[in-house]
């Protein structure tokens, strides 16, 4: 969020002795864990699934029928209440880790596996997103992107006569081009015209996804043949990820892309000078241009990469999600979801990770919740959305929890001073 | 696309702007391809009145090609002129491109009609129907004015039109009261923008992450809700009374507009006066003045007085709740019952509505006005057959906005400080 939140700078007036030094960096230490990294985040999450708690207990009927008899016996709603949650955060567990109801390991850990198949793409996808706002600039168009990805890329998957190994490699290439191509149209008018990519590319996402389903409502385009559906072809045996742990799992060979994805990423924005400018660009657009940096085509760039990952996820879920033909709907939300990941993962490739991994175990273990206790797979768009939304705001857990604000005025070390 | 040329006496510079004349050769050339390239024999059929009215006006029958023909002559006579006029350093008036536009219009309704299976276009349904489809996104576009005005980007137009009509169908429901329903949809749409305000102005979120979230939020919330409350409730909760039409005495007569504009629900004409009300509030008040002056220079703004972040809090919070008002359309006005994410990415087209209309309250609503046309003219060209596939239809709104916004389709500049979060 330190792209977002504007914190004063603290000032520093003469310089320290050694032992304040020692102090201050311990300070700074227990200050960066309380409010800027990872208790945050933590507190943000339990909170979050706190408001899901009383949401799932709040809507189940066996809990509305004990309540209706509170003041005879209490008892009774306390324990369907407690029913409601365990149920829910059990069948959760076993959706999203590990089922303890199968007899061995291999099939027990599959939900974990799932949990991962459900990251790939949004991994992908949050790096995306996430590489913009390092960038100073806000990338809505992920569903756009995707559908354009998945479409492009995806009649490259069904069409093209390719052997085995190159097929997916052609798709994944293709894939990321059109994707690039689709959010370079909002970078290219934002860097000449000053438009602004977020209303852009809101409206791209409409465009996008009309173009992708008059494609697929077309017959000689992308629509199977012999069908009035809107739904393509499956794809190519040559063209699909193979699976990486063997044909009982789900899991393909996206999610490596994925984590070299995540390791590229790192390598450009944290190592490389493109990725120096884009940060420039991000913290102080005029500083760059100052500085020589041509922001004109780091906004250029910095939108075509973020189009081509998010590409990526729709070829992901074109080739290793949904292989059967896909519709309209290939993009399941990530564009959005990716978003979300990206606060979360405070737009750091490794954080975008971990944040990716953590929503992949949401919406494996919603499916779970779902099917075992009837609790509507809504219940984890609204848990992520009170995630970002508690995330958003430290001032307000700080206030919540009393934590220490970051930005006060150090108030032992003026006193050494004085 | 515009070049500042210096006269040389220097004593007066003309702006010179060739956008007008590149978009008409544009449509010009596309109009002839369509209309003339790929023409059939068959006729238009335009209906004037619905069958029920008193006065019937009789139909207008035409053949497709000749009106498409001379439409393309009469495009490429006007856009020969604003050439010319472009060349001689002077603007195509405003006139001009309106008579471009309604030629077009005829012309590509004439040629859409005649190809089609039957080939007749009621108007009157077409633009009874272009109404109800923008109500909606008169309510949203006129919140999305008010808080870009005050400087806070509205993007949970969607989600306070989504909430708007949750509630209003539960307490209609309830109550058995339109009105309550009214009311709860305002309050609905009031407690988002309190949330979007809180986050933005005191938290210095950025604007439109937090409006986006609230959208995710409210869909997860809604559909949640929905599934785990409505639908095993649904005679208890989700089925509210609807407004009765209230025909207006004398104006409701009049032939064409008539039922179009003054055969509606309250709730319509709530939306008239919504529009005045904004435009004369925003620009003949004193509360109008301030509100824009917070959202062009707040540092000046401060200077003189005027508490910045209240005034913005408590606007952002009214424009919440006139989008909630507009949610209630949904399910008090048109349909009659909520259902899962009932509307459909309105919100975003009323932002798009808003940038269209040059962040003014009457063109916003226009611009509502339009893209419900078109919206509806899509929904009209497929009941008839026609060749145009219904998604580029669709399209139009967006990419007439991306066309805006990128400077294409007049200019656009909206309040300075939009978006900006003012810390003192």
């Amino acid at each position: 969020m330190s792209d977002v939140q504007q914190t004063p700078p603290t000032e520093e007036q003469t310089p320290p002795t050694a032992q304040e030094q020692q102090r201050g960096r311990w300070r700074q230490a227990i200050r960066e864990i309380t409010l800027g990294g990872p208790l945050i985040g933590l507190i943000a999450v339990v909170l979050a699934m706190l408001v899901g708690s009383i949401l799932i207990a709040a809507t189940d009927p066996k809990v509305a029928a004990a309540a209706g008899y509170f003041f005879s016996r209490p008892g009774d709603t306390f324990a369907a209440i407690w029913e409601s949650i365990s149920g829910a955060y059990t069948a959760f567990f076993r959706g999203a880790i590990y089922n303890f109801n199968r007899p061995d390991f291999a099939s027990g850990i599959k939900p974990l596996t799932e949990t991962l198949t459900f990251a790939t793409p949004l991994i992908a996808a949050g790096l995306g997103v996430g590489l913009t706002f390092r960038a100073g600039l806000f990338n809505i168009g992920g569903r756009g992107q995707m559908l354009l990805g998945a479409a492009i890329g995806g009649w490259i998957g069904f069409a093209a006569p390719l052997p085995i190994v190159l097929h997916p490699i052609v798709v994944v290439i293709v894939g990321m081009a059109a994707g690039a191509f689709w959010a370079g149209i909002a970078g290219v008018l934002k860097a000449y015209t000053g438009a602004h990519e977020v209303i852009v590319t809101i409206m791209l996402n409409y465009v996008g996804y009309y173009l992708v389903f008059w494609m697929l409502s077309t017959k000689g385009l992308l629509q199977a043949p012999g069908s009035n559906n809107p739904k393509s072809p499956p794809m190519a045996e040559t063209a699909v990820f193979p699976p990486l742990l063997g044909d009982q799992y789900n899991l393909h060979a996206g999610f490596l892309i994925s984590i070299a994805a995540v390791v590229v990423v790192w390598w450009i924005l944290e190592r490389s000078s493109l990725g120096f400018s884009f940060r420039a660009v991000g913290l102080n657009p005029r500083a760059a241009r100052t500085a020589g940096i041509d922001t004109k085509r780091v906004t250029i760039i910095a939108m075509c990469m973020s189009g081509a990952l998010l590409g990526l996820a729709g070829v992901q879920q074109v080739l290793g999600t949904v292989t059967t033909g896909f519709s309209a709907g290939i993009d399941a939300g990530i564009g959005f979801d990716a978003i979300t990941v990206a606060l979360l993962g405070r737009s750091r490739p490794w954080g975008i990770l971990a944040a990716a991994i953590l929503f992949g175990a949401f919406k494996a273990g919603g499916y779970s919740m779902q099917a075992a206790e009837g609790i509507q797979i809504d219940i984890v768009t609204v848990v992520q959305a009170l995630i970002v939304l508690f995330l958003a705001a430290p001032p307000l857990i700080r206030a919540m929890f009393r934590l220490p604000d970051p930005s006060a005025p150090r108030r032992k070390a003026k006193a050494v001073k004085a | 696309m515009s070049a500042t040329v210096l006269a040389p006496t220097l004593d007066r510079a003309t702006t010179v702007s060739w956008k007008a004349p590149i978009a008409f050769t544009l449509f010009t050339l596309v109009s002839a391809l369509l209309f003339i390239g790929f023409s059939s024999d068959g006729y238009a059929e335009f209906r004037f009145s619905p069958s029920n009215d008193p006065w019937q006006i009789p139909p207008l029958v035409v053949a497709g090609r000749p009106v498409g023909i001379a439409g393309v002559v009469i495009l490429a006579v006007i856009t020969v002129v604003s050439i010319w006029l472009s060349s001689t350093k002077r603007r195509t008036p405003i006139w001009l491109a309106s008579i471009y536009i309604a030629v077009l219009l005829i012309a590509f309704l004439a040629w859409a009609a005649s190809a089609a299976q039957t080939s007749v276009i009621p108007l009157a349904g077409l633009l009874a129907g272009s109404l109800s489809l923008a109500v909606p996104l008169i309510y949203g576009s006129l919140a999305g004015v008010i808080g870009e005005r005050v400087g806070v980007v509205n993007i949970a137009i969607e989600g306070q039109l989504l909430f708007g009509a949750f509630s209003s169908a539960i307490v209609a429901s309830l109550t058995g009261s339109v009105w309550a329903g009214l009311i709860a949809a305002a309050i609905a749409g009031v407690l988002v923008g309190m949330t979007l305000a809180v986050f933005s102005i005191t938290y210095f979120v950025d604007q439109i992450i937090i409006g986006v979230v609230l959208n995710v939020l409210i869909v997860g919330l809604t559909s949640f809700l929905y599934s785990e409350l409505l639908t095993p409730n649904a005679a208890a909760l989700n089925t509210p009374p609807r407004f009765d039409v209230w025909p207006i005495p004398g104006l409701a007569e009049i032939p064409l507009i008539g039922p179009m504009l003054f055969r509606q629900t309250p709730i319509v004409y709530l939306a008239y006066i919504a529009v005045f009300l904004v435009w004369w509030g925003l620009f003949r008040t004193r509360w109008g003045l301030r509100l824009r002056s917070v959202g062009e220079h707040p540092t000046a703004a401060d200077t003189v007085g005027i508490n910045v972040g209240r005034t913005r809090f408590w606007n952002v919070s009214l424009a919440g709740g006139i989008a909630g008002i507009g949610g209630s359309f949904f399910t008090l006005g048109s349909v009659g019952a909520f259902g899962q994410e009932m509307t459909a990415g309105a919100g975003y087209i009323a932002l798009a509505a808003v940038i269209f209309g040059k962040w003014h309250p009457v063109k916003a609503a226009l611009a509502a006005l339009l893209f419900g046309f078109t919206t509806n003219l899509q929904n009209t060209l497929s009941i008839i057959g026609s060749p145009v596939p219904s998604q580029f239809m669709l399209m139009l709104p967006y990419v007439v906005t991306i066309l805006a916004v990128a400077g294409f389709v007049g200019v656009s500049r909206g309040p300075a400080a939009a978006g900006q979060p003012y810390i003192k």
